[in-house]
């Protein structure tokens, strides 16, 4: 009993934090809604017994991955959105597309869908048991990821750093390529914030 | 049946020189080429001496299996050569007139540029002919009677930058294909009931059968379906229309080809069959109908002719249907008889033909020669010995064999195929003599217009590039020795050709090939003629005044009263110009199924089905893929947001599926 | 004693909503966070179905995700920040061109 009320409260501020997403048209807005989310996933995670889940859910995705987005946000100075001409297949063909999925995966699960129940903090196991799973049965996966990460990281160095100094970095080495010019100049990075 | 090795050498030493003229000719001086030419036919020559003085009739026939060929089930076909007295006759016949003609050629064709070209084509020609005639079985045959259809094409269009020239070697290919369809036929229908194509097997099989006499049956549609392709390559009706378009080529080819060799191939391959053609009278009568009809239709066309060549190609026709007509009534040596005889004297006259062309610088209209007695006389004395053969005056070859036809004819036919033969007797000797007499006789005609290139309708021209325009004058003359020594040879044989029929040791010796009739035919044969001395004394009479009458006539009309002719030709009015235009057969044809087959050909195959279906197919694809790739392009629009609904749709789409084949 | 449906349902609402955002959004930092959303409705179910069979492995799958996600949001912001540079602009609809 109190494994659904606190379900359907932390699911409640789920939903309410993606459909805000979705309405809101600044993105920063959005930012804190996703936040919002992933703290209510988090919630529920802890529900279902995956404390080790939900730890981490908090500190990678809502920690890390969405401060980086709030980071890029004000970087960009992103302001509102405004209303241009739009794509038409998106709105017309993708959006029922999308409402049709998913009605029909849903009518699946709830009236065919036989599945259990899950208990309350049904999920076994500490840490030291992920763990071991971890470097045993995953060893592989989780080297492999690890090499993921640092191209990642090399990827953003470069795809972000700027072209000049790329080119200075080059011209150390040998002759210059001629980049092209850049037609403006660079957008100040440091925000005065005047477009919030 | 006795095993001989050195039958295959036959065919292929004339092959190994075709090769050799043909891949290195181009390259090579003329003095190689024709050494080259000379040599390989010869030694065939050789070779065929020395198996026939080998020879012997108890140990033939003989054979000689090269190698397998198809393995099918019970049917097989093998390259297998085969020799008995009939082969043997042909082989001389081909090996021998053939080594003349190519002699003679050197001497033709030595100014030519495709020189080496031609060489190379007349030994392929000796290959396949003697392929043909010693093979062993039907597909043998076949392979040498589409490979002489296939040389004869090639050297009808020597010349075959010249339109006519390449036309009449379409046109020689296109018939002969015809009768080759007949052919056919009959060997599907042989392979179906007999299961075997080779010689001794199929007439063994042949042989117990019995005569079919309710003019229906197996035996008769083989027979007909192998006349249909005898009619083809040796020019009788109705498919005799090749020949004489086939002048166009050089004259050895007409010698060899049109007149000893190729079309006598149907005569040998009929006198072959004849154990079919024995259980099968009606299909035999119509062979003799068939000849007999050839026989008369061709000489008065040939009456009417004015080019030397044509005369001679009609008077081809028309012998050949003697052969068939002999054939027909199951005289089946007599034709082979007039076959031989045929090939010297006919062979001797289209050589001399082509000396006299030569000799005169290019013109073959005989209203433009004359009085050439002076100039040539030794082709004149070999001409003439010849034309004497053709007619059949006593004593040279042509009156044995023609006389032996002409008698076999009324003793195992009909009178009426011994009349109309006597007609046509007298018709060749008259139109034969009255080619002498304008060719050789009063005085010459040419000269003042030979500069001009009206000269002859029949487009001789710059194609004869043998090189009398570079004499540069308007007097005839005499051939060179190489091209005289043949003509003498033949002459020669022309004369005493016959004389081995004399007492019927020449039926004697081909007797072992016939002997297979059925016993009612036999009957029929010894019972007739021991009563008919006087009868055979009487019709050989008659026939001899027909050669001689028609002589006269030839006089009478071309040398002393030259007058006459046009005056006959006048008063005989449409008549005459029918035959003159040859029946307008030609032109008959055209209508009947040249323009339909053209013009069906154009609107519906080419029009409709090539240009409408296929290629409408093809470039509609084309254009359906371009119109359709033109609007599925507006799909890729570089917008992200239409992409991902892309994508949603599709998932939505596959989700469907999966649920609804969760459902079933 | 919550249905493992409902848990599904819930999973299967985020995702939704996160392909919708990924349709409706003009700015492109917010469709990166549509799919951020997407990414969480998935891992969602994967606890769930872990819940339910008792098992580790599901939750090891969950860090894998996120750990790409991780990687794939650093690089795709490094992209958009690329992307801002030349273009000057965070709508979508303006960036389509291949050409940069």
């Amino acid at each position: 009993m109190l494994h659904l009320i606190l379900f359907l409260f932390f699911g409640a501020i789920c939903v309410a934090g993606a459909v805000n997403l979705l309405v809101q048209s600044h993105p920063i807005n959005s930012a804190l809604s996703l936040i919002v989310v992933m703290a209510s996933l988090a919630a529920e995670y802890l529900l279902l017994g995956a404390e080790f889940v939900a730890a981490v859910q908090v500190i990678v995705y809502a920690g890390a991955i969405m401060v980086l987005f709030v980071i890029t946000i004000m970087l960009l100075n992103a302001g509102a959105e405004q209303h241009t001409k739009g794509s038409r297949v998106a709105i017309l063909i993708g959006v029922p597309g999308a409402l049709i999925g998913a009605v029909l995966v849903a009518w699946t699960l709830l009236t065919r869908g036989h599945t259990g129940s899950v208990a309350m903090g049904a999920l076994p196991g500490s840490p030291q048991d992920i763990a071991r799973l971890l470097f045993h049965e995953f060893l592989l996966p989780f080297e492999i990821t690890s090499v993921l990460i640092l191209i990642a990281i090399m990827g953003a160095v470069v795809l972000a750093s700027r072209p000049e100094a790329i080119a200075r970095r080059h011209t150390e080495s040998h002759q210059p390529d001629p980049l092209p010019q850049e037609r403006q100049p660079a957008p100040q990075l440091v925000g005065s914030g005047k477009e919030h | 049946m006795t095993p001989n090795p050195y039958l295959w050498l036959i065919p292929i030493l004339p092959l190994a020189g075709a090769a050799i003229n043909g891949f290195f000719g181009r390259q090579s001086s003329k003095r190689a080429i024709t050494a080259v030419a000379l040599t390989f036919c010869g030694a065939a020559f050789a070779v065929a001496l020395f198996i026939a003085f080998r020879f012997s009739s108890e140990a033939a026939p003989y054979y000689f299996d090269l190698a397998h060929w198809l393995r099918s089930g019970d049917f097989h076909v093998d390259f297998s050569f085969y020799l008995d007295q009939l082969s043997l006759v042909m082989m001389l016949v081909v090996t021998g007139v053939g080594f003349l003609i190519h002699i003679y050629s050197v001497g033709y064709m030595w100014d030519d540029d495709g020189y080496y070209r031609f060489m190379a084509y007349m030994n392929l020609f000796m290959f396949f002919m003697l392929t043909l005639v010693l093979a062993k079985n039907y597909l043998m045959m076949f392979i040498g009677w589409e490979g002489v259809g296939l040389a004869s094409y090639l050297l009808i269009g020597f010349w075959f930058l010249k339109d006519s020239a390449a036309s009449a070697g379409k046109k020689a290919f296109i018939v002969n294909r015809i009768g080759d369809f007949g052919f056919l036929i009959a060997l599907f229908l042989m392979i179906k009931h007999f299961g075997t194509l080779d010689f001794p097997a199929l007439f063994a099989k042949i042989q117990p059968l019995g005569v079919e006499t309710a003019g229906a049956g197996l035996l008769t549609a083989i027979g007909l379906l192998l006349m249909v392709g005898a009619a083809g390559k040796s020019a009788q009706i109705p498919l005799y229309v090749w020949l004489p378009d086939a002048m166009e080529g050089p004259t050895p080819v007409s010698a060899l080809i049109h007149a000893a060799t190729m079309v006598t191939a149907g005569v040998y391959m009929v006198a072959r069959s004849h154990v079919i053609f024995e259980r099968a009278p009606s299909a035999l009568t119509v062979v003799a109908i068939i000849g007999t009809l050839t026989a008369i239709f061709a000489a008065t066309i040939g009456i009417a002719q004015t080019d030397i060549k044509k005369v001679l190609a009609y008077s081809t026709v028309s012998q050949l249907g003697y052969m068939f007509m002999a054939c027909g009534v199951g005289a089946f040596s007599a034709g082979i008889f007039h076959l031989m005889t045929h090939a010297f004297f006919k062979g001797l006259l289209f050589l001399a033909a082509g000396s006299v062309i030569h000799g005169v610088g290019g013109e073959q209209d005989m209203r433009k020669m004359g009085g050439l007695r002076r100039y040539m006389p030794i082709t004149f004395i070999t001409m003439g010995i010849g034309t004497l053969a053709i007619a059949g005056i006593p004593g040279l070859a042509g009156f044995f064999s023609k006389d032996e036809i002409l008698w076999k004819a009324y003793s195992q036919g009909s009178w009426v195929y011994w009349l109309i033969g006597v007609i046509t007797a007298f018709i060749t000797s008259f139109y034969m003599f009255r080619l002498m007499y304008m060719t050789f006789g009063g005085d010459y005609r040419g000269g003042s217009e030979h500069y001009e290139h009206s000269h002859n309708s029949h487009g001789h021209g710059h194609g004869d590039a043998h090189g009398h325009d570079a004499h540069g004058h308007g007097e005839p003359h005499e051939s060179p020795w190489v091209m005289l020594a043949p003509l003498v040879i033949l002459a020669f044989l022309s004369v005493v050709g016959g004389w081995i029929g004399i007492g019927g040791r020449f039926e004697h010796f081909l007797a072992p090939v016939f002997q297979s009739a059925p016993a009612a035919e036999l009957a029929h044969e010894t019972g007739g003629e021991g009563a008919n001395q006087f009868t055979e004394k009487l019709l050989m009479g008659v026939s001899i005044l027909a050669a001689f009458g028609g002589w006269f006539f030839a006089y009478l009309l071309y040398s002393s009263k030259p007058q006459l002719p046009a005056r006959i030709a006048r008063a005989l009015g449409g008549l005459y110009e029918a035959v003159a235009h040859k029946y307008y057969i030609d032109e008959l044809y055209a209508v009947l199924f040249v323009k339909p087959l053209i013009d069906g050909s154009t609107e519906i195959l080419w029009h409709g089905v090539d240009q409408g279906v296929i290629d409408a197919t093809v470039n509609n694809s084309a254009v359906a893929a371009r119109e359709v790739s033109d609007e599925v392009r507006h799909m890729q629009s570089g917008n992200l947001r239409s992409y991902a609904g892309w994508v949603a749709a599709g998932g939505a789409c596959v989700i469907a599926y999966m649920v609804w084949m969760g459902i079933r | 004693m919550v249905p493992l449906s409902y848990y599904l349902v819930l999973s299967g609402f985020l995702f939704v909503c996160g392909v919708l955002g990924f349709l409706i959004k003009r700015n492109i930092i917010t469709i990166f966070m549509s799919i951020e959303l997407m990414l969480n409705g998935v891992n969602l179910s994967f606890v769930a179905f872990a819940a339910q069979w008792h098992s580790l492995s599901g939750q090891i799958f969950v860090f894998f995700v996120m750990v790409v996600a991780a990687a794939e949001a650093a690089v795709g912001l490094a992209i958009i920040i690329a992307v801002y540079r030349t273009r000057e602009t965070l709508n979508v609809d303006q960036v389509n061109l291949l050409k940069l």
